[in-house]
């Protein structure tokens, strides 16, 4: 089957009358790779989608698919395939002429394509449903009848606009496996929208993490999770907890940070100086009930335990009301811990990090 | 029923249910079996009616048949309103879709009114309107003999495709809404699917939009053509010796003949011709009676 290629933005922007969806991006996403573009919505994804498919031409910059210039070529001239977020798949036809579709358009005889379909419905496990209608479909079966008729035109790149959404939780982790395993086997460059980070993170080979029109960072999914770039991305994705304070002083790699709940220390990530004001971030995982830790220490009150099976979320409150949270493993020592009016939480230095002051996302 | 009696109460009930009767057995019903009755017998005098004359024959029925000029008319008319109603369709049809699809709501919303304005118009003065611009001494005339396009005025009054070409405009209304009201729900994706798998516009509507407006197409054809073919104004109005409408033939048995007998026949007839294509119609575009009448 057909091998992916790369899909270049040159400084795009996507300007609506006065509104500006897309702000300047340039990004290079390689062929064959798995690449997410996660944000809230309304953060100019979707408008990214649509400009690489072809449906909008970018007011300003470019978009180059296996490095030729995509400017002037309609959805139907590029290399791309489009899957729908409510799928958009033809009611009035059967599965198999549904699958067929792109192949009837590039005029290939109904035998050969009739055959053609029933291989790529083999490939997504519905084998024998080609005779069925649309609407006798399941959900989970309707995504695959989606992704079938996608990949009927080989393309080269894949382009798939929150196609999970509609699903329910089960089939949703379920199908995240097998798209995962479709890009694998079919080495198409799959580029993937979604504003659910879990999605994101599981699937993609790398993330751009979008606000407002804007790259806030474009990282492996874990970078993203571990090494945030701006305060949006550290709050979009994943929980944690964030102290907000001035820059007191400064070493080798960490910074310390004046608080209302005392001096933490952080790793600096944004080339934070002097007096600079600054947000120390840090995951619930990583902090700890604990007396040690070179981060940061706050005696906190306990409002509310968790108990998820093999790790305890820990509601707590700080002396300034402000909310922490802690998830701790499970080691059988619980009981202990209600019975505590204060509780020393704390985190070392190398698990926080320190960005300068930004925007946060709401959750 | 039930269901009715416990949401209105026993009275209003049954003063729905006898007003219905009244509507369809005495103001339908009952006139149409009359009229077919009629049909069946022959053209007596007064004083005959009931006597041993009057007896039940096809003669009204096969004098249609045996009888070129009406014969010919007859066809004509089916075949003209055959016409009007393809002419609609292929105007119809890309004006419901540009409405639908085309433009933003608002433009939609200011051109549905531009199309219903002329409505508000009687029909009969509608055709007057045209009659104006066609006559000897109208308006297409007088500006073609201004240009010196040409000498002598055409004549286009009493000729058919004046006539089909009237109907048209007295009837794309009926073709109009309805195609425009299934192609409103066409989602978008559809059709921007069908165009990201390689379709050209053509496509897109021979596979996408037509298929999902069918219904539409069919309730649109059958309201044209049955406006058409029971047309009176129109001919009338537009039309001469050359280019009777049947509508025309059966009135003149009625008031001008006084032969109610023949001309219930007739009616009859075009009513058979109407209905057959009514079926013909939903066969061919597969649609249930429920469907065309949403």
């Amino acid at each position: 089957m057909s091998i992916g290629e790369s899909v270049h933005l040159e400084n795009v922007t996507m300007r609506f009358g006065d509104f500006t969806a897309v702000d300047d991006v340039s990004l290079e996403i390689e062929a064959g790779e798995f690449f997410s573009f996660l944000g809230p919505s309304g953060c100019g994804k979707t408008t990214i989608l649509r400009m690489i498919s072809g449906f909008n031409e970018p007011s300003a910059g470019r978009v180059l698919i296996g490095g030729r210039d995509m400017r002037g070529s309609g959805p139907n001239r590029r290399p791309t395939a489009l899957i729908f977020q409510n799928l958009a798949l033809f009611p009035l036809m059967p599965v198999w002429e549904n699958v067929a579709f792109g192949l009837e358009m590039r005029g290939m005889a109904r035998s050969a394509r009739r055959r053609r379909a029933e291989e790529l419905l083999d490939l997504v496990a519905l084998g024998n449903a080609g005779d069925k209608r649309v609407a006798d479909l399941s959900g989970g079966q309707r995504q695959r009848v989606a992704i079938a008729r996608a990949l009927a035109v080989e393309p080269k790149v894949m382009l798939l606009d929150e196609p999970l959404s509609a699903l329910d939780l089960k089939l949703r982790q379920h199908m995240r496996a097998e798209l995962r395993a479709i890009q694998k086997r079919t080495g198409v460059t799959f580029i993937y929208i979604t504003h659910d980070q879990g999605e994101a993170l599981t699937m993609s080979d790398r993330i751009a993490v979008m606000s407002r029109g804007r790259l806030e960072q474009v990282a492996r999914p874990d970078a993203v999770y571990n090494e945030p770039a701006t305060p949006f991305a550290a709050s979009f994705v994943g929980e944690a907890n964030i102290f907000q304070g001035r820059v007191v002083g400064l070493s080798a790699e960490e910074v310390e940070i004046e608080t209302d709940l005392g001096r933490m220390r952080a790793r600096n990530g944004g080339d934070l100086r002097q007096g600079d004001r600054a947000m120390l971030f840090v995951r619930p995982e990583r902090s700890s009930i604990a007396l040690g830790g070179d981060g940061g220490r706050i005696e906190a009150e306990l409002v509310e335990m968790e108990f998820e099976g093999s790790f305890i979320n820990l509601r707590l409150r700080a002396p300034n009301r402000q909310p922490i949270m802690v998830q701790m493993a499970n080691d059988g020592g619980l009981g202990e811990m209600a019975r505590m009016a204060s509780v020393p939480v704390s985190f070392a230095a190398r698990a926080a990090i320190a960005l300068p002051e930004g925007e946060l996302a709401h959750q | 029923m039930q269901a009715l009696v416990a949401r209105y109460g026993g009275p209003i009930t049954a003063l729905m249910i006898f007003t219905s009767l009244v509507w369809v057995l005495g103001l339908l019903l009952l006139p149409q079996l009359t009229m077919i009755d009629y049909s069946f017998r022959p053209a007596l005098p007064l004083a005959e009616i009931g006597g041993p004359k009057d007896v039940y024959t096809l003669e009204n029925y096969t004098f249609l048949f045996g009888n070129a000029g009406f014969l010919t008319i007859f066809a004509k008319t089916i075949w003209s309103s055959i016409l009007v109603t393809i002419a609609a369709f292929a105007i119809c049809y890309p004006l419901a879709y540009y409405l639908a699809r085309g433009t933003s709501i608002g433009r939609a919303r200011l051109l549905i009114v531009a199309l219903i304005i002329p409505y508000w118009i009687n029909e009969i003065l509608r055709t007057f309107a045209w009659m104006l611009i066609l006559a000897r001494g109208g308006l297409i005339n007088m500006a073609l003999m201004e240009l010196g396009v040409i000498d002598q005025p055409i004549v286009f009054l009493g000729q058919t495709p004046t006539i089909v070409l009237g109907m048209v405009y007295a009837y794309v209304l009926f073709m109009v809404f309805p195609i425009y009201n299934v192609l409103d729900t066409l989602d978008k994706a559809q059709v921007e699917a069908a165009r990201d798998l390689g379709a050209p516009w053509w496509c897109i509507h021979w596979r996408i939009a037509l298929p999902h407006a069918k219904p539409g197409i069919a309730v649109g054809c059958i309201s044209t053509f049955m406006l058409a073919a029971g047309s009176y104004a129109v001919p009338t109005i537009l039309g001469g010796p050359q280019s009777r409408w049947f509508t025309e033939v059966i009135y003149s048995q009625f008031f001008e003949g006084m032969n109610w007998n023949r001309g219930a026949a007739f009616a009859f007839l075009l009513l058979l011709v109407c209905v057959t294509f009514i079926v013909i119609m939903m066969r061919l575009f597969r649609v249930s009676l429920g469907e065309v009448a949403k």
